[in-house]
This record gives C-alpha cells, structure tokens and sequence, in this order.
C-alpha cells in the first residue's frame, strides 16, 4: 500500500502541492485525475523521488521512503512515462530490458532479451520489433514498448503517467485494457495520473480528485458520477462552466 | 533596482553556480571509486571521443603545422633565423597549440554532442526513466564520458602534436628547401620529455573540462528544444573559455617549474 501524508512542494513562489493526503491500498489501481498544472505529476515524481518534497511523508507499505535509500524501493517499481521516455541509442529489446542488463537484477544477456520478448509479446508487439531502434516506432508502439520495460521485473508497484496521450481512441482503447490486464494478472499495486475519462472508467478501482494541491475528493469509481462535488462534475463532463476556473 | 544589489545578485548567482559545477565535478570523481562501473558506456565513449575525433584532430594539426612553419620561416626570416623553423614548430605545437587545438576542437565535437544528447534525454525523461530503473545518471551518463574523455585526450593531443610536426615538416622540406634528414634531426635533438609530458597533461585537464562541460550543462537543461540549444551553446562557450583560462594557469605552472 501507498500512503501520502501531509505532502508540500513548491517551486519558487508556486506551491504545487498544498497538503495531499492519499491512500492506495495494496493491489488497486489508483487514478488521479485534474486539470492541467494542479500537481498530478509533481506527486508522482515526489513518490519516485525525482522531486523531493517540502513536507510531509510517503509510505510504502509502512515505511516512510523519504528516509530510505532510493535504490531500495525503486527496485519494487515499474513506470510507464507519457512520452514513453525510451533510451533512443539502444534496440527496443535492450531498452525493456534495461533492469535485467545491470544492477542486482542482472540477468545473462540471452536471458535478459528472452524475457524483454516475452514482455513485448505480453503488451502485442511480436519479436520482430525487438531490434529495432524506438525512433523507428510508432507512437503507439512506443507506449506499449514503455509499458513492457515498466512490467519487465515484475513490479509490485506500477506509475502510469498519461499513458493515452497523443494516442488515437482505439490505440489508447488498446492501452487502457492492456493497462487494466496487467495490474489485474500481476496484483500489482497501481497509481495512473490521467485527463482521460475513457481511461478513467477503464483502469481505475479508486479514483481521487486533485486540485489547486490538494486531494478535492477521492472514492470508488462506482461513486465516481455521483459523487456530488461540483468540482469533480464539472471536471468529468467537461464543462467549460463551474467552479473551476477556465481561461477564456 | 538599486546597482548595489543587483551587483550583490550577481555575484551569489555566480558563486551559486560555481558551487553546483564543484558539487558535479566532485561527484563525477568520487563516482570513480563508488561502484557500479558502467563499462561497456565508458567504451563506447571512448570510441565516440576518441577514434572518432582522429580525423578532425589529425586535419586541424597538419594545417596548422604547415602554416605556423611558413610563419616562423618569415617571420625568422627578417633577423636571420630561418633555420629555427624545425625547432620552433616542434615546441608550439607541443606545448601550446597541440593541447589548446585538440582541446578547442574536443570541446566543438565532444563537448556540444555531449550537452545535446544529455539535454534531449532530460527534455525526454529519459533521465527520469534511468532513475527509476535503478540507474545513478552520473554513474551510467557522466562518469563514463568525463573518465573517457581525461584518458583519451592525452593519446588525441599526442597525435595531433605528431601531425603537426609533420605538417611543418612537409612545408619545410617541400616548400621552404629544408633537408628531410637535418629537419627530423633539429625537431627530435630539441624536444624535451617535460615538452611532451606538459602537452599530454595538459590534454587530460582540457579532456576533463570538456566533457564536464557537456554533461553538466547537458543535466542542468531548460525545457524544450529551446533548452537543448542553450544548453549546447553554453556548454561549447563554457568549455572553451575554461580550457583557454586552465591552459594559461597550467602554463604558468609549467613555467615555474
């Protein structure tokens, strides 16, 4: 399980983050949604550690990883990047793999390129794509390459960050389910930032509400369209009227 | 605002970033005794700051050998002294121009595909993604290049020394009437081991600078293409401004010597 307590982060005179308090129990699939520049991914990044936030505490499965060696608990997560962030100097098989290749988890390399083709097989891209370099890919096939590298260690832990975006409806449709399956078949524990409700209704269990840097609300997708906060409303339909304020 | 403060401003931003560069660069050298080695990095860095710089290297020397002999040959010309050509080649281009060419032309090739590539994979998240998989970005980027390039740049400036002597050798024996066997004769009988070990250490400081340069400015990265280009740009200006100043002050070392 995830727990964020109290978490502050500011940059200069901008506070991002005003307080977020979060539960994400052990094997759900989290989504966090909000509008642009309401700190969704400052909060990812604060939990992986690429932002180190002002106050508060972030744990894990009780322990508070601020205090921990990153390298501990980074090993227990697995994190699809909304542009996909693949390595662009090295084959697609070598960059699902990348964990397998160093560190404690190194593997031979014949080992470690079977499994990265397995993992390519598991998200719909046959052997064939292993060699090729990502540039060579499709923006589709990029997110999926991305999502085979964050599942290739077995994370118990999975961040999913934008993963429709810039994606046509039925590769993001693709995505989604493919999403869905994995964090069901693996019981990984999953926390997705997102402005798509299709993705919403698709992968989450629990959905929370981000605005102005603190969690707005947070509850069971079933609850999700009658949750009666107006802010939530107005965010889901997508009204340009509401109380959230639009520039116009 | 008032001038004293905006002075004041100044001088802590500088001192701000002087501290950021000495925090990067101690870093970079105490990751050279904190496991993990990332070593098939540091070989392909070695190609690519290496044995792909030859052919730039080699051309920029041999130019520049032949027109520093024509220099000398006129310029000696007008107290007599032609015959110093051999002589005054070999010691320019080993203790001067050697190191500060090699090192100028490093920090053009190395430094700015350095600082791009780096920058482009901070643009990216590409250093984001390294982070989550376990991977230090100075461990697996930095260390491998800077180490490359502080190791490599001595053999680089070694030959372009070697071209550029030859350069002069060519226009000397070919154009100014030199006698082959006299030239190879003063250029070896007047080189000394301290000439070659100053131009090599000299190589490896303008090695290091350089690629710290790159990758300094390349992890330090604003957004977006803009930032890319920014980064690229300071990074070259950086590193030649800094291997010019650190040639002067090696210089003067050697000279006390």
């Amino acid at each position: 399980m995830i727990e964020l307590a109290d978490l502050y982060k500011s940059f200069g005179s901008n506070d991002v983050l005003r307080g977020v308090d979060l539960f994400v129990p052990k094997g759900q699939s989290m989504v966090v949604i909000g509008g642009s520049g309401t700190g969704k991914s400052v909060l990812l990044k604060s939990v992986l550690g690429l932002v180190t936030p002002d106050a508060g505490t972030i744990k894990v499965d009780g322990t508070n990883i601020l205090e921990q060696p990153r390298d501990a608990f980074l090993a227990r997560f697995g994190m699809l990047f909304q542009g996909g962030a693949l390595f662009d100097s090295m084959p697609v098989w070598q960059n699902v793999a990348f964990r397998l290749m160093r560190g404690e988890l190194k593997r031979p390399k014949a080992e470690a390129r079977e499994i990265a083709i397995e993992k390519l097989r598991r998200v719909g891209l046959g052997p064939d794509v292993a060699d090729r370099l990502p540039a060579e890919l499709s923006g589709g096939m990029q997110k999926r390459v991305s999502l085979a590298r964050a599942i290739a260690a077995n994370p118990e832990i999975i961040f999913f960050d934008e993963p429709t975006t810039g994606l046509d409806p039925i590769m993001s449709g693709v995505i989604n389910d493919l999403i869905r399956e994995i964090v069901t078949e693996m019981g990984a524990t999953a926390i997705t930032i997102t402005h798509d409700m299709t993705s919403v209704r698709a992968i989450a269990d629990r959905v929370a509400m981000l605005h102005r840097g603190k969690v707005r609300w947070e509850g069971a997708i079933g609850e999700l369209d009658d949750c009666g906060d107006p802010y939530v409303d107005q965010f889901i339909h997508g009204r340009p009227t509401g109380p959230i304020e639009t520039l116009r | 605002m008032n001038p004293v403060a905006h002075l004041g401003r100044a001088v802590i931003a500088a001192l701000a970033f002087v501290g950021r560069l000495s925090i990067f660069a101690g870093t970079t050298v105490l990751n050279l005794v904190r496991p993990p080695f990332y070593l098939r990095e540091f070989w392909i860095a070695v190609l690519h700051i290496g044995y792909f710089s030859l052919p730039v290297v080699g051309l920029t020397a041999i130019f520049t050998g032949g027109a520093l002999a024509l220099q000398i040959y006129a310029g000696g010309a007008r107290f007599s002294a032609e015959a110093v050509v051999p002589q005054i080649v070999a010691i320019g281009m080993v203790r001067e121009l050697g190191p500060v060419l090699v090192g100028l032309m490093i920090a053009a090739r190395v430094t700015s595909s350095v600082a791009a590539e780096i920058a482009t994979m901070r643009v990216t998240e590409q250093i984001d993604a390294l982070v989550t998989l376990s991977t230090d970005p100075m461990k697996y980027l930095t260390l491998p290049r800077v180490l490359a390039a502080t190791l490599v740049m001595p053999i680089l400036v070694g030959v372009g020394d070697i071209v550029g002597i030859f350069g002069g050798f060519v226009v000397g024996t070919e154009t100014l009437g030199f006698n082959a066997a006299t030239y190879v004769k003063n250029t070896v009988d007047f080189l000394e081991p301290f000439d070659i070990i100053s131009s090599l250490t000299k190589g490896a400081v303008f090695g290091f600078i350089a690629a710290l340069m790159g990758c300094f400015y390349g992890m330090n990265s604003g957004r977006g293409a803009q930032g890319v280009g920014q980064a690229t740009k300071t990074s070259v200006v950086a590193a030649a401004v800094l291997i010019l100043a650190a040639n002067f002050i090696l210089t003067q070392a050697f000279f006390a010597i």
